[in-house]
């Protein structure tokens, strides 16, 4: 007779959707971590088939309210990818320029009301906000400013209506963009203060084994820090083009979730997200940022998921310093858009969502129909990794007391900014104190 | 479908307000965190004892505001939207997704053990409802805020009109209204762009033909549409194809009954559902 004990958390909280952790431990071990996704299926990849390719951007930005933009540019890199259609470099910077938008606002929506809490012992930012009104008010100033963006470009914050295959409906004049320079600007400097207060925060430490290392895999680009494309590589060695997503990486189905679980085939986890772009970009991140984290005594490769808050502040840094940029060297495309006559074929997209890697692939018949839709969200990617995390975590809190621990379990799924509504990914958590007989 | 709200019947301390998730992409009860100039003044005025998505500290009911995003998918979703029902003074439901079941509700059109065999290696694990329904379809809502996603101007304006015990001012005209008061030129009329804006419920502030595109519904019906001349003039006066006219009402209000029973009609059904 051993004790064993159940950590179960039955709606993890500060999470988008809704999901479980069960856990069942005793002293000698971690007998069983299942992190469980109950967000109700919504079948995007079923009910996609027989409709418009063009229709792809709008209905897809619908499984996600906090990244719709993500969901649209790889929906758009795929659709162009099966069509044969080349972008002029002037649309691709409107594109950038519109993620680093999305960039901004999930972020910080996540750095301070969604993460912070856990640092500094609050349940929610509205309780933080108390307690320290500045600070909240600040976070959601930057996030405004990153919603304008997305409000200028796209029509509106959440599921724009802006993006098309082929580019935009509409493009703003130089003179439009103009006075989101100012609130850009201003922006930026918030975020640097905020790279400042990020890193003063108290860290749990937790470092793994060399041995238990993660395999981080983001997009890579010979000039640009990752967002809209590049090529699929690894700190293990992968480098692939993104249509050989689906030779590497495998989807499984397990019982207690209703998102798939991926892994690298033959490797197992690996970890997507801010972590993984800024240890496998971190010489593409502009001087400016750079110089920031150098200042701050932050490392270019961090191997602490709860330094992931860090990593999301110098990202948001990183992204004002790239809008300011794209803005200043905007030159208005001479058309909104390019299309080519619809065909046959099959195209490939992956784009870097604020939560990591964003798969898509579509199949269109010649009258343009979609009849056939993968598409694989980040979170589904780093399921494995914080159940491993966990596993690994645990017998070092061990000791805290259990209202702790479960705090603990639960800010360490909240390092991966868990995006579970996305598709059909869903998690929830609970905890118990249950004796009985070990197995 | 507008209704008057019920208010207060007399004057709390704080009202308490819930904020609830049903089977959804979460984006509307974002924009409550989208209101960046508001919502700590929000949080002044209204005790927030229920949001998952926002605070881990869920205070038990009863209600004096329910806030309902997303559809009813699942078996448990039907029960507990009762039990919010129940503990709920008010109950207002956002979103295309509370109000018209949401882009899930297009399984409605086919049969989902198709999709989920697309979708999933092992049918067997997943526990879903055959259908997607408002959540009207199955407990008494006070009043419903359309839109994929919803404005959080006109989030702000139901709650400010709960707290002052008025009926909310949220008109039911179509976008075409909105479009002529933003000065929009008409992408129908002047470019022959198939729009789905004389249908419309008014509310997005009419950006689809600001940004040089036609309406695409995601705002869902408008009082009283008259969807069969709209079918009549896309496809007679446009030269729009049926398959888009029906892609257009069958989208992310696709059970919206008026979308419903139009794109049914226009399939060769009975239009009557």
């Amino acid at each position: 007779m051993a004790k064993s004990k159940t950590i179960k958390v039955d709606y993890l909280a500060r999470v988008e959707g809704e999901g479980a952790l069960y856990i069942r431990y005793d002293d000698a071990g971690v007998h069983d971590v299942k992190l469980k996704i109950f967000e109700p299926p919504r079948f995007f990849e079923g009910f996609m088939r027989g409709r418009d390719f063009r229709e792809a951007p709008d209905i897809t930005a619908r499984i996600c309210g906090i990244c719709p933009i993500a969901y649209q540019m790889s929906a758009v890199h795929a659709m162009e990818d099966a069509l044969g259609l080349t972008l002029p470099p002037e649309l691709h910077a409107l594109r950038r320029l519109i993620y680093c938008g999305e960039w901004i606002e999930s972020h910080t929506l996540h750095i301070y009301m969604l993460h912070a809490p856990d640092f500094l012992g609050y349940p929610g930012a509205v309780a933080m906000a108390k307690d320290h009104p500045q600070i909240v008010q600040d976070g959601l100033s930057i996030k405004k400013a990153g919603n304008a963006i997305v409000g200028l470009l796209g029509g509106r914050e959440v599921h724009p209506i802006n993006v098309r295959v082929g580019g935009f409906y509409r493009v703003p004049s130089a003179g439009e963009l103009q006075p989101l320079r100012e609130q850009l600007l201003h922006g930026r400097d918030m975020a640097m203060e905020t790279v400042r207060w990020a890193v003063s925060l108290p860290f749990p430490k937790f470092e793994r084994a060399l041995s238990e290392q993660y395999e981080f895999v983001a997009l890579s680009h010979s000039n640009e820090y990752p967002m809209n494309r590049g090529s699929i590589v690894s700190t293990r060695g992968l480098a692939i083009p993104v249509r050989d997503y689906d030779s590497h990486f495998r989807e499984e189905h397990v019982e207690y979730s209703s998102a798939l679980h991926s892994t690298l085939i033959e490797r197992g986890a690996y970890f997507v997200g801010p972590m993984a772009r800024y240890n496998l970009n971190y010489d593409r991140l502009s001087p400016m940022v750079r110089q920031v984290a150098g200042e701050m005594g932050f490392p270019p490769f961090c191997a602490n998921p709860f330094h992931s808050i860090v990593v999301r502040s110098l990202e948001v840094l990183f992204a004002f310093d790239e809008a300011v940029r794209l803005i200043d060297e905007y030159r208005k495309p001479d058309v909104a858009y390019i299309s080519a006559e619809t065909h046959a074929g099959t195209g490939y997209g992956a784009t870097e969502a604020p939560r990591g890697l964003l798969y898509h692939r579509y199949s269109i018949d010649d009258a343009g129909k979609i009849t056939e839709a993968k598409i694989v969200a980040p979170t589904s990617q780093n399921q494995k990794t914080i159940e491993d995390d966990l596993r690994l975590m645990l017998p070092k809190f061990m000791h805290l007391p259990e209202k702790q621990l479960q705090a603990q379990c639960e800010q360490a799924i909240r390092n991966y900014d868990p995006c579970i509504s996305c598709s059909t990914h869903f998690l929830k958590m609970n905890l118990q104190r249950v004796e009985r007989t070990s197995s | 479908m507008v209704q008057p709200a019920r208010t207060l019947d007399e004057p709390n301390d704080k009202a308490r307000l819930a904020v609830w998730k049903f089977t959804s992409c979460d984006g509307c009860q974002l924009s409550l965190l989208d209101c960046e100039d508001e919502l700590l003044q929000l949080a002044d005025c209204m005790e927030i004892a229920y949001f998952m998505e926002a605070s881990s500290n869920p205070s038990p009911g009863p209600y004096d505001l329910s806030l309902v995003e997303g559809s009813v998918t699942t078996a448990d979703e039907v029960r507990r939207i009762r039990e919010i029902r129940a503990q709920s003074r008010v109950l207002v439901t956002i979103g295309a997704c509370a109000t018209a079941g949401g882009i899930q509700a297009l399984r409605n059109f086919a049969d989902v053990d198709d999709f989920i065999a697309a979708v999933y290696a092992q049918p067997e694990y997943i526990d879903t409802l055959k259908t997607s329904t408002p959540i009207s379809t199955h407990v008494a809502v006070d009043f419903e805020l359309h839109g994929c996603p919803i404005n959080k101007k006109q989030l702000l304006e139901v709650i400010s009109a709960f707290l002052h015990r008025r009926p909310p001012q949220v008109p039911p005209h179509s976008v075409c209204i909105e479009c002529k008061m933003r000065g929009n030129v008409c992408v129908w009329v002047a470019h022959g762009t198939p729009c789905m804006g004389p249908v419309t419920h008014a509310g997005c502030g009419a950006i689809c033909p600001a940004y040089s595109r036609g309406c695409y519904g995601c705002y869902g019906p408008k009082e009283n549409p008259n969807t069969a001349s709209l079918s009549h003039w896309w496809q007679r006066e446009l030269g729009a194809e049926k398959v888009v006219l029906i892609e257009n009402l069958r989208n992310f209000n696709a059970a919206a009954p008026d979308f419903e029973a139009e794109s049914r009609r226009q399939e060769g059904g009975d239009g009557q559902k």
